[in-house]
């Protein structure tokens, strides 16, 4: 039968990618390249600018690919979660699980030499910009095995070598920094470009629009995206912008209103705008997305929405469940096929998780590297003076 | 020789209190490396550099001095090795060196292309290196410091201009957190080669908002260097090492020193980003100063010498880190120290300095450490207030004699 033949193609390879990243592709052996057309959700609404089309083209293996990751984004941060409650992830932990889609349909329309630069909401960026399991769970941990050596914790992830610029704790700090990005993009002629990350609570920043206007005046290829997931913490759009429509408030700089839970409208919006920048400059994405879980770790999610609204979403627009039903009827994978990602997902973040926890705290002496690029050659002192002596490198 | 001495006197002449004699120039004959004063010496790798200068040269630009015209004396027609620039001439020329050096240079902030600077020190650059590189940026400090910060972590060397430096603490997330801190959050993968400069310091009677002193406010931010260049020679040599170097680095220059003559090698040079300068060695008490503070313990070092006192004046070049070699040794030299700076008193470079000599060298002092600071308050319009807000040479003079005692 085709069915179990293909499910043997899928189950094999899964044992031998549970030490890599999960990103990796997996060998398909049938119907690797057969197009498949998927309607977006919603058509896009655009401000400024003609709207892409709403059929995007697809084909299995990315959609099990998008399945794939996306699963284990969602599991890795309901298992921050849990980490979080016990007391091994501390301070602040804002989790992203229910906007995987932005992530992944970027992904999927971008290379590597693209730049993405996003506020602290970043787990699942950085997951999609190659980053491991292990690295992140050990930075979330505080552990030398992480990205930034375990100094920079939740909200400082950072992956140069893809390009991935963090991770930033300061609301709305990031735009300029993005359209900096953008700049150097340009004055080195390198013909990628920017997706400048920031959220519904960001968008009223002045900075934003600061750099809004220069993207602008020098045709910089900053793409600025508003994950707008409705809440700036605790207060609803409604009651913080005197104009919700956030892909409108670029005023002479085009925008484009994009269903965010929907991966392919994510990827579609994103080849667009990628092309329309690189011609025409700065353009804003407004991804309309939702996270289930609060702002973050401290706060419970339910005192300024209703939990049935939670739920609702999650039963309408989820999705991965969006995915898991498209692959149904295209008949790609069964049911079990793919409960047992899911459950691969699982065990993939556990077995990082295990890892992780026997990474070491940083040394001493680690208190001291990487403040200047090159040290002095002098002897830094602790407090006292007696301890933590180090010779800055 | 005695000509030059002559020549130098009459140009010193000031409606200051204290009477200058040319015959009484004899502290410069200690220095009998006279035929140094003219010509420069070069930094020497690795040991502190030792300048001869004659703090005469630069009282051109102290507020009452009367521009009295000197004898050119026979001596100083002699051609001499290197050229003759203003401030901000040498601050462009380190600039445009090291645009021409590499191509990842590039200038960015408020009217520093087609406008050619508001001080001047990018003019004629736009023409050159076009209007990428020199990058007019709108009125938006915040954002064009972050985009240049942006850039550095691409891997360009932006130098960011504030117009003022006053204006900088608008930018001063960008610069505290994104500048000083992304090397060590990202665990070493981003470098931030940027320089931010700009002028500051209490001007003439430019107002409180436009007199601002930032070196105290920043100067917590880790991460960062900060360096205040007061004559042109180091003025072009730490340009260029803050554009060497790869971690982020603020210079501060001031509005009432870009005017400064003064003649500087034709070799390229690039001086030490955490060297302190000798000014003038002594033996009774060290003086600490910094940017334009510098003239005027030069000219009360003058009176001082007229009463006996062997001031040395070591001018810290390196805000921070402090240039604690440097500083120390004189230290245990002398065994007083008489901070001079333009911060306000609370919480200013004076304030730090006090602190880390005081841990540092508490054995060798035999007094008390005096710094002598700005008033705590916004600089006053009224020329007189203004006079007031800053340390003067009288008030030196006095803090010196009331040390030695």
């Amino acid at each position: 039968m085709a069915l179990a033949h293909r499910s043997s193609g899928l189950l094999k390879p899964l044992s031998t990618a549970s030490s890599s990243s999960f990103l990796h592709r997996r060998p398909y052996s049938t119907d690797d390249t057969t197009t498949i057309t998927v309607e977006t959700s919603v058509p896009f609404t655009g401000h400024n600018c003609e709207t892409p089309s709403r059929s995007v083209d697809t084909n299995p293996k990315e959609l099990m690919t998008f399945f794939t990751d996306m699963a284990l984004m969602r599991r890795m941060e309901i298992a921050a979660d849990s980490l979080y409650k016990s007391k091994l992830i501390r301070g602040f932990c804002h989790l992203y699980d229910g906007q995987e889609a932005v992530s992944i349909g970027m992904e999927a329309a971008i290379t590597k030499k693209d730049c993405i630069i996003t506020a602290y909401r970043d787990h699942c960026l950085f997951l999609g910009r190659g980053g491991t399991l292990l690295e992140s769970f050990a930075e979330l941990m505080g552990r030398t095995a992480g990205c930034s050596n375990g100094k920079g914790g939740s909200m400082h992830f950072y992956k140069k070598e893809a390009c991935f610029f963090g991770g930033h704790g300061i609301v709305g700090a990031q735009v300029p920094l993005g359209c900096g990005l953008a700049f150097a993009q340009k004055y080195r002629k390198e013909g990628h470009v920017t997706f400048t990350m920031y959220g519904d609570g960001a968008a009223n920043q002045g900075q934003l629009f600061e750099a809004l206007n220069m993207a602008a005046l020098w045709d910089l290829p900053a793409i600025l995206v508003c994950e707008n997931n409705h809440y700036g913490m605790g207060t609803a759009e409604w009651r913080a912008a005197k104009s919700p429509a956030y892909y409108k408030r670029g005023d002479y700089v085009p925008g484009l209103k994009v269903d965010g839970m929907d991966a392919f409208a994510v990827k579609q919006a994103c080849k667009f705008a990628k092309e329309h920048v690189l011609k025409n400059g700065p353009i804003i994405l407004e991804m309309d997305t939702y996270r289930y879980h609060g702002h973050s770790m401290s706060d419970p999610g339910s005192t300024y929405r209703t939990r049935d609204e939670i739920s609702g979403v999650r039963q309408e627009r989820d999705p991965i469940e969006r995915i898991r039903k498209l692959i149904l009827a295209h008949d790609l994978a069964t049911e079990k096929e793919l409960k047992d990602i899911e459950k691969q997902a699982r065990k993939e973040v556990d077995e990082a998780i295990a890892k992780a926890k026997e990474s070491p705290m940083p040394d001493e002496p680690e208190l001291f590297t990487n403040v200047y690029r090159k040290g002095f050659g002098v002897e830094s002192f602790g407090a006292d003076r007696k301890e933590l002596r180090t010779t800055l490198p | 020789m005695a000509s030059i001495f002559q020549g130098v006197g009459a140009a010193t002449s000031l409606s200051s209190s204290t009477s200058i004699d040319t015959k009484k120039f004899h502290f410069c004959s200690r220095r009998s490396r006279s035929e140094r004063k003219a010509s420069f010496v070069v930094v020497r790798s690795g040991g502190a550099k030792v300048e001869n200068r004659i703090g005469g040269r630069a009282e051109q630009l102290v507020t009452n001095a009367v521009a009295a015209k000197a004898d050119t004396p026979t001596a100083a027609t002699v051609s001499k090795p290197g050229h003759e620039l203003l401030l901000f001439e040498a601050l462009r020329e380190g600039l445009e060196e090291e645009m021409e050096r590499d191509a990842r240079v590039c200038v960015m902030g408020e009217d520093v292309g087609h406008y050619g600077g508001s001080y001047k020190v990018t003019r004629g650059l736009a023409e050159k290196y076009g209007d990428l590189r020199v990058l007019d940026t709108p009125i938006a400090e915040n954002s064009f410091t972050g985009m240049g910060i942006g850039a550095a972590m691409m891997g360009l060397r932006p130098i960011i201009e504030g117009m003022n430096m006053g204006f900088l603490l608008l930018a001063f997330n960008q610069i505290s957190n994104n500048c000083g801190m992304l090397h060590y959050t990202s665990g070493g993968q981003f470098k931030i080669p940027v320089v931010i400069r700009g002028p500051g310091g209490v001007g003439r009677q430019l107002g409180a908002e436009h007199s601002q002193r930032l070196e105290s406010y920043f100067q917590s931010i880790p991460g960062i260097q900060m360096v205040a260049c007061s004559t042109p020679y180091n003025a072009k040599g730490l340009m260029k090492a803050a554009i060497r170097s790869d971690n982020p680095v603020i210079l501060f220059e001031h509005v009432l020193l870009y005017n400064l003559k003064e003649r500087i090698p034709d070799e390229e040079y690039v001086l030490n980003l955490e060297e302190a300068e000798m000014v003038r060695p002594g033996e009774h008490v060290t003086i600490l100063t910094y940017s334009r503070m510098r003239y005027h313990v030069m000219q009360a070092a003058k009176t001082l010498v007229n009463k006996g006192y062997d001031p040395e004046v070591i001018d810290i070049r390196s805000l921070k880190p402090f240039d604690l070699y440097t500083i120390g040794n004189s230290i245990k030299k002398t065994h007083r120290v008489l901070i001079v700076e333009e911060c306000m008193r609370t919480g200013g470079i004076g304030a730090s300095l006090t602190a880390a000599i005081t841990e540092n060298f508490h054995d060798y002092l035999d007094a008390p450490i005096v710094c002598l600071s700005s008033q705590d308050v916004p600089t006053p319009y009224a020329g007189t207030l203004e006079e007031w807000t800053v340390v003067q040479p009288p008030q030196i003079v006095a803090a010196v004699e009331q040390l030695c005692r």
